[in-house]
């Protein structure tokens, strides 16, 4: 989407692919801590009331991971739909369709979830 | 693209006979998109967390029985095996492991790593939570 038009004509590649490889792998790499750290936490908190969940949600250190962990994950979702999308989509208008859907909803989803937990951080 | 659609195709999945990196390739995409099928149902979770013991209560209901219990062991498979695979792509990145038999033998590697420790978490769910 960045592209010069001659790139995305079929005149050669857009130059970002690097871009996106690396950074696919460095979210990947966020998400092998904050997913672990999130399945240890989901265990640790099975069962456990509303108030308990709000509570250990207050904590600094696990707004923090959960922020980290939305961003690293929506962020490498993002990238993992937008390579789904270009196998797979073949229509130029749908295609850039989806890509922007992505983009926006990657965007506005892990928004509102930051907000959300800072709301619970702030508010606890 | 329909004057191109007549045109011979290579082979493709209808062709190949499956074999298990092949599964795991694909599965690991399969996998990608279920968890950002979960990621929408983390999002939801933290902002009814936010809105109150009521919004709570719903996503609670949803997911505490036996149906919201499965898919929940799903996404734990899911993410097992994204990241157990996912590290394995690391390694491959790094130029290591990609010879067709050491391919083959960490695919039941990944598989039963992923499998082994979906059921620990929920071994440990069941009996602590």
């Amino acid at each position: 989407m960045r592209s010069t038009r001659a790139a995305v004509r079929g005149l050669g590649s857009a130059r970002h692919g690097t871009g996106h490889w690396i950074l696919q792998r460095l979210t990947a790499i966020a998400g092998v801590f904050t997913v672990l750290w999130f399945v240890a936490a989901m265990v640790s908190l099975s069962g456990a009331p509303y108030a308990e969940i709000r509570a250990w949600l207050g904590s600094n250190f696990n707004a923090t991971m959960m922020i980290l962990l939305v961003i690293s994950a929506y962020w490498h979702g993002a990238l993992g739909l937008q390579t789904i999308i270009e196998d797979y989509v073949h229509g130029p208008a749908l295609k850039l369709g989806s890509l922007v859907a992505v983009k926006l909803l990657a965007f506005a989803l892990a928004t509102s979830s930051i907000v959300a937990i800072l709301k619970v951080a702030i508010g606890s | 693209m329909a004057r191109q659609a007549a045109r011979p195709l290579s082979p493709h999945l209808q062709i190949y006979r499956w074999y298990l990196t092949m599964a795991t390739s694909i599965a690991h995409r399969i996998t990608g998109v279920a968890l950002v099928l979960g990621l929408l149902l983390l999002t939801w979770w933290l902002t009814a967390l936010a809105r109150g013991p009521d919004s709570f209560a719903v996503v609670r209901a949803m997911t505490d029985n036996i149906l919201g219990g499965l898919v929940l062991f799903g996404f734990t498979f899911a993410i097992f095996f994204h990241l157990v695979n996912g590290i394995r792509h690391l390694v491959w990145d790094a130029g290591v492991g990609l010879d067709k038999e050491t391919a083959e033998q960490s695919s039941y590697l990944v598989i039963g790593v992923a499998g082994g420790l979906t059921i620990l978490t929920w071994l440990v769910v069941l009996i602590f939570g």
